[in-house]
């Protein structure tokens, strides 16, 4: 026992510096001004004269929302197709979800602005083949609709991945014997496969949710700026020597995503478990 | 009995790969009947199963259910169920949801089958265990509502892959008499597949004996224990002794050392054969009034009887006896003309343990799949 432990030494120091003290050091900012205990920086965003902290953080969490449901109304299929022993195709689409991670974040998203340009390839491409008068282009950047696309691109694999690995290791049998006792594919799916897959949708949804609700930098190339999020005012008010607001943002998102992981957590047991 | 062919499979043929799963299978089933498809792992039993229930295609052939050709429906067109081998039970519905998913797919009204739920709970005796969920319950358990799931659809045919191949001994022999009762109360025709020959003799009223993708005796229990068609069916089913021999002409033929008078004919002159005697059908007498004289080498008690081999000029018999006799003694070996089964020699190998375990497995792999 005592080898074990000290085996996860180095994992623990590592954990303390990098995890532990950066939270004391938020909790610190958070709470005290000049060593002084304080609520200051809470009721700076509760009541906040400009109207910015509230509507933008309802914002995100809109927008992170639209963009779980977007992924898990794409990703399902996708994890299902992968999943789907007849086609084989799980190595080819793995391949594809996860080489654009290789690729660091904010390049991925400047080749989305290449796309979505008025002069990017999306218009261009529709003007050659004359959908538009030469001249004329869609609005597509620096709407939020342009962020939303971003963000599902970008969180899209973490939906998929989880989705899939339970679909992959659902056992077969089970779709047989729904098949054997009459049930057509469309039966088969609603009644055994999507129920027997909820853990990976949980998982899914999650894993979504919390990078989304916290998304910044996307907003800022992507929406140009006007629909400024959560995240990007947490990094503005540091940039401009905030510290204390900035690190009272940051505790209150960190009890969102708490608390949206109690949510989900209930409701995976809940569903899993339902007559233990 | 009425003689309807229920269902008949016309020349299936079946491959995965390149390995032949089922060769040129012909079969037909009654209605009313217990049929079971025996045979070691790999021979082909489970394939012919699946193809039956439509979770597999024949490459080649017919496949008729009442007369109507039925190859290219999908599984849950086909009015007949199955009880798998891993029983294959909804891990996220309870009890009684299982055993009411097929009524409820089929829109059965809620009352009937609620009636229908109860009453199949009463027949596997585990009445007010519907609320319950599939973890919390043993093997036999679990496997009794496997069963009811699939007999409360009141299917024309059951099939049953290896069903009690995961209870331990007692269990099992409960749930076989349980099954037979079963059948004959509800009047289902079932396809049972089991490698288990004492399992196959005891429930089923036909028999088909499989090896390496081919049927080789179709038969009552009776029929295949005491006349098996081949050494590979003499061996699967019971014990022998298999030996080769020489049959010189018509009711004579000479093995181990000796020459016999046996019932067979037909045979070439000097054809080379495999004999086969059952262990219980050599009796032991005084060395010097046996047709074979030889040594014991060893005895094992086995409750009933006693099993020795004996050594008789090189070649080793099984024998059967209630009586004991000490290894190192001499004794004599009577066989009796109705008890020696003369056999062509087959091109599949004997059974045997070893070959058991080592047989490709593709069929039953796929099961899993």
């Amino acid at each position: 026992m005592h080898k074990k432990r000290l085996l996860a030494a180095p994992y623990s120091v590592w954990m303390v510096i990098f995890i532990v003290v950066p939270l004391l050091l938020v909790a610190y900012f958070a709470f005290f001004e000049n060593g002084q205990l304080t609520f200051a920086f809470f009721k700076r965003f509760f009541d906040d004269p400009n109207k910015i902290y509230l509507p933008t953080l309802l914002r995100s969490l809109l927008l992170a929302l639209e963009c779980t449901a977007l992924c898990l109304l794409i990703g399902y299929p996708v994890a299902l197709f992968m999943a789907d022993r007849k086609l084989n195709l799980p190595s080819m689409i793995m391949i594809l979800l996860i080489i654009p991670m290789w690729i660091n974040f904010l390049l991925r998203t400047y080749s989305w602005m290449i796309l979505l340009e008025n002069n990017g390839v999306i218009n261009r491409t529709l003007q050659y083949v004359g959908l538009l008068q030469q001249g004329d282009h869609l609005k597509l950047i620096y709407t939020q609709g342009a962020v939303l696309v971003g963000m599902v691109y970008n969180y899209l694999p973490f939906m998929v991945l989880p989705i899939y690995s339970v679909l992959a290791k659902m056992d077969y049998c089970h779709i047989e014997a729904a098949q054997d006792l009459g049930a057509n594919p469309f039966k088969v799916f609603c009644r055994v496969t999507l129920p027997l897959s909820v853990p990976g949708i949980i998982t899914g949804i999650t894993m979504v949710f919390m990078p989304a609700v916290s998304t910044f930098a996307l907003s800022k190339l992507l929406g140009g700026g006007k629909f400024s999020l959560f995240g990007d005012l947490i990094e503005s008010s540091f940039t401009s020597n905030n510290w204390g607001v900035g690190s009272a943002m940051s505790f209150i998102m960190m009890a969102l995503i708490l608390l949206s992981m109690a949510v989900m957590r209930a409701f995976d047991s809940s569903a899993y478990q339902k007559k233990g | 009995m009425e003689q309807h062919k229920l269902i008949e499979l016309k020349g299936i043929c079946k491959q995965y790969d390149s390995t032949k799963v089922l060769e040129n299978m012909n079969l037909y089933i009654l209605k009313n009947e217990f049929i079971t498809l025996l045979g070691p792992s790999g021979c082909g039993k489970t394939t012919t199963l699946r193809i039956i229930a439509g979770f597999e295609q024949a490459d080649e052939g017919e496949l008729y259910f009442n007369d109507t050709e039925i190859s290219a429906l999908p599984p849950y067109k086909r009015n007949l169920n199955t009880v798998f081998q891993k029983y294959a039970l909804f891990p996220h519905l309870s009890v009684g949801e299982n055993i009411a998913f097929g009524l409820k797919i089929k829109k059965v009204p809620k009352a009937e089958i609620h009636k229908r739920v109860e009453e199949m709970l009463e027949l596997i005796d585990l009445p007010g265990y519907g609320k319950r969920s599939i973890d919390s319950l043993s093997g036999g358990q679990q496997q009794r509502i496997a069963i009811a799931r699939a007999v409360v659809n009141k299917p024309e045919v059951l099939l049953l892959d290896e069903p009690l191949g995961a209870l331990d001994l007692k269990m099992r022999k409960e749930m076989q008499l349980e099954l037979k009762r079963m059948q004959q109360q509800l009047g289902i025709t079932f396809v049972y597949v089991t490698h288990d020959q004492e399992e196959a003799l005891t429930m089923s009223d036909t028999i088909v004996v499989m090896a390496k993708g081919k049927i080789q005796q179709i038969g009552t229990p009776e029929s295949i224990y005491n006349e098996p068609k081949n050494s590979f069916v003499a061996d699967f089913i019971g014990e022998s002794n298999i030996i080769e021999g020489i049959m010189h002409a018509d009711l004579d033929v000479s093995f181990g050392g000796a020459r016999f008078e046996c019932e067979d004919k037909g045979f070439c002159k000097n054809e080379p054969v495999d004999v086969v005697v059952r262990p219980e059908d050599i009796y032991l007498v005084d060395p010097e009034k046996g047709m074979l004289a030889g040594t014991v080498l060893s005895t094992l008690f086995k409750g009933v009887h006693y099993e020795m081999l004996i050594d008789c000029s090189g070649y080793q018999w099984l024998i059967q006896d209630t009586q004991c006799r000490e290894p190192g003694s001499e004794v004599g070996l009577f066989i009796r003309p109705h008890d020696i089964h003369i056999m062509k020699k087959s091109d599949i190998p004997i059974y045997s343990e070893e070959m058991y375990e080592d047989l490709p497995d593709a069929a039953e792999d796929n099961t899993n799949a």
